[in-house]
């Protein structure tokens, strides 16, 4: 089973387990964790799931569309990702993931 | 007054005409749309007063264009007409990356939920201030009184612009998207455009200098600009910095505008959700997406193809304009459920095309819905009734879908 801990901007935590299938923004609305907004639902083309994601291991790199959104952030890092883009799979390790101060 | 519509249920496909701006005018694009939708969903006009273009009416396929910004580019413009090539004026939507990236970047931060909360108190005061001073019961323009003004105002403060002077803002707004070619000939000559374009520019490239290095702190678009280094000199470049503010100035007024004129009609074409929001003002955030969605107010961008391409089995040729009618995706039966229903609770309401999609998705999506939000709260403490009090105008013009005139009577509690 992967945990998930979410870290709001404020500092505040809240672990769930992670669903095999689901991405981290579907994990996130799933169990009403605030700061992330996914207005388009998972496409990657509105990029209001951002998100710091951190993991330890390797992920997936994102895609063309996910860089592209992620460039628009004035506060991208290097670890920024959208968190529609990343699904949870079987024996993944844990996972941190900070949300932003804001999407947009 | 009646007009005589065209038979979009059973004319020719080759006949269908999806330039001309009366379909807005006297709201019965809805046809046309839904034909497209269903019989020539990637739909090519030979003929227009814009020239030859492609229309893109399904939900997904302008989706998918959004996204493929390599073979869909967004230059060298992104209305229906092209720039003359005297004046090819730059502003980042209608770049490509990574231009565009730098630019946008620039201002970014001015509609940044940060800055937002700092605003928020001072366009509740103004909102209130506006709906404080409407007349009671008696019939009066709430486009005028109400959408033209708040929205000017917020215009102004972004700009940090000299305060009486901030109706110049809105005129330079409305001139720039007035062109003959895209309003049936009601609206202007181009070279009546650029005069108004050349006076903006200068006022603009006054307010440059005189803040320029003024020592003070940066939160206005102009200091936005001049404190970061991919726009330091823009004012150097005319054409970058004209075409830059006219995109910010049309970007909030129009938009959001018509959608604060929009919301009254849906309420009364829907006093059910009308009945739902008193009881539940916590569906405000909700009704507002499901306003900008209803609304539409730029029903369309256009987009440009780099390399011949075929979508939904059409060959698109290099060079080629593609225009996306978000007005059409935002009804798409097949992707949005009922959508002929102003459902102010409905599922995924957020999920609508008013905005764009992908990287020129718009920047100031947040401000806009907050305008919006507390226009609707402060107007459901005030008003008892909010009622159209004849048949509204609206705007003859392809490229803004909103309105002239909207006589509204309200009472107070």
């Amino acid at each position: 089973m992967t945990v998930i801990t979410f870290i709001q901007h404020d500092g505040s935590e809240r672990m769930v387990d992670g669903d095999v299938g689901l991405s981290l923004m579907e994990t996130a609305l799933k169990h009403d964790i605030p700061g992330i907004d996914a207005d388009c639902g998972g496409g990657a083309i509105c990029g209001t799931c951002h998100c710091f994601v951190e993991i330890s291991g390797d992920l997936p790199a994102p895609d063309s569309q996910e860089t592209a959104m992620l460039g628009l952030r004035p506060d991208r890092a290097s670890n920024s990702r959208l968190g529609c883009q990343i699904m949870v799979s079987d024996g993944m390790a844990d996972i941190t993931v900070r949300l932003p101060e804001f999407q947009m | 007054m009646t007009v005589p519509k065209p038979n979009y249920r059973e004319m020719e496909v080759k006949d269908l005409d999806v330039s001309d701006p009366r379909m807005f005018e006297h709201d019965y694009w809805h046809d046309l749309f839904t034909r497209l939708r269903v019989d020539s969903p990637v739909h090519f006009q030979s003929d227009s007063p814009a020239g030859p273009f492609w229309s893109v009416s399904r939900y997904e396929d302008i989706v998918a264009i959004e996204r493929d910004t390599d073979t869909f580019s967004s230059e060298p413009s992104i209305a229906i007409l092209d720039p003359e090539p005297d004046m090819i004026l730059k502003m980042f939507i209608a770049m490509d990356p990574p231009e565009h990236d730098d630019q946008r970047r620039a201002v970014h931060h001015v509609v940044a939920p940060r800055n937002l909360t700092e605003f928020e108190s001072l366009i509740r005061t103004r909102t209130a201030e506006v709906l404080d001073a409407l007349p009671e019961d008696e019939p009066f323009d709430w486009v005028k009184l109400v959408s033209r003004d708040l929205t000017t105002k917020m215009l102004a403060t972004l700009f940090d612009y000299p305060w009486e002077e901030r109706n110049n803002l809105t005129q330079w707004s409305d001139m720039f998207t007035n062109d003959e070619r895209i309003t049936a000939g009601e609206g202007v000559p181009r070279e009546v455009i650029v005069e108004h374009m050349t006076a903006c520019l200068q006022r603009f490239t006054e307010l440059w200098h005189e803040r320029k290095d003024d020592g003070k702190q940066a939160f206005d678009l102009i200091r936005m600009l001049q404190a970061d280094p991919n726009t330091a000199n823009m004012v150097d470049d005319p054409l970058t910095y004209m075409g830059n503010i006219m995109l910010l100035i049309v970007g909030g007024n129009d938009t959001t505008r018509n959608s604060m004129s929009g919301g009254i009609v849906f309420l009364n074409q829907f006093p059910e959700q009308m009945a739902k929001v008193r009881r539940n003002p916590e569906l405000i955030p909700s009704m507002v997406s499901e306003i900008i969605r209803f609304q539409t107010p730029l029903p369309h961008m256009r987009r440009t193809a780099t390399r011949n391409v075929e979508l939904n089995g059409q060959a698109i040729r290099k060079g080629e304009k593609v225009v996306l009618w978000y007005v059409s995706g935002n009804y798409d039966e097949t992707v949005i459920e009922r959508p002929n229903d102003f459902w102010i609770d409905r599922p995924n309401v957020r999920s609508h095309l008013s905005f764009g999609a992908g990287i020129h998705r718009c920047m100031g999506n947040r401000l806009a819905e907050m305008q919006l939000r507390i226009l609707w709260e402060e107007a459901l403490l005030r008003f008892k009734t909010i009622e159209l009090a004849g048949e509204p105008k609206r705007t003859c013009n392809l490229f803004i879908r909103g309105f002239t005139h909207l006589p509204v009577k309200v009472s107070r509690f």
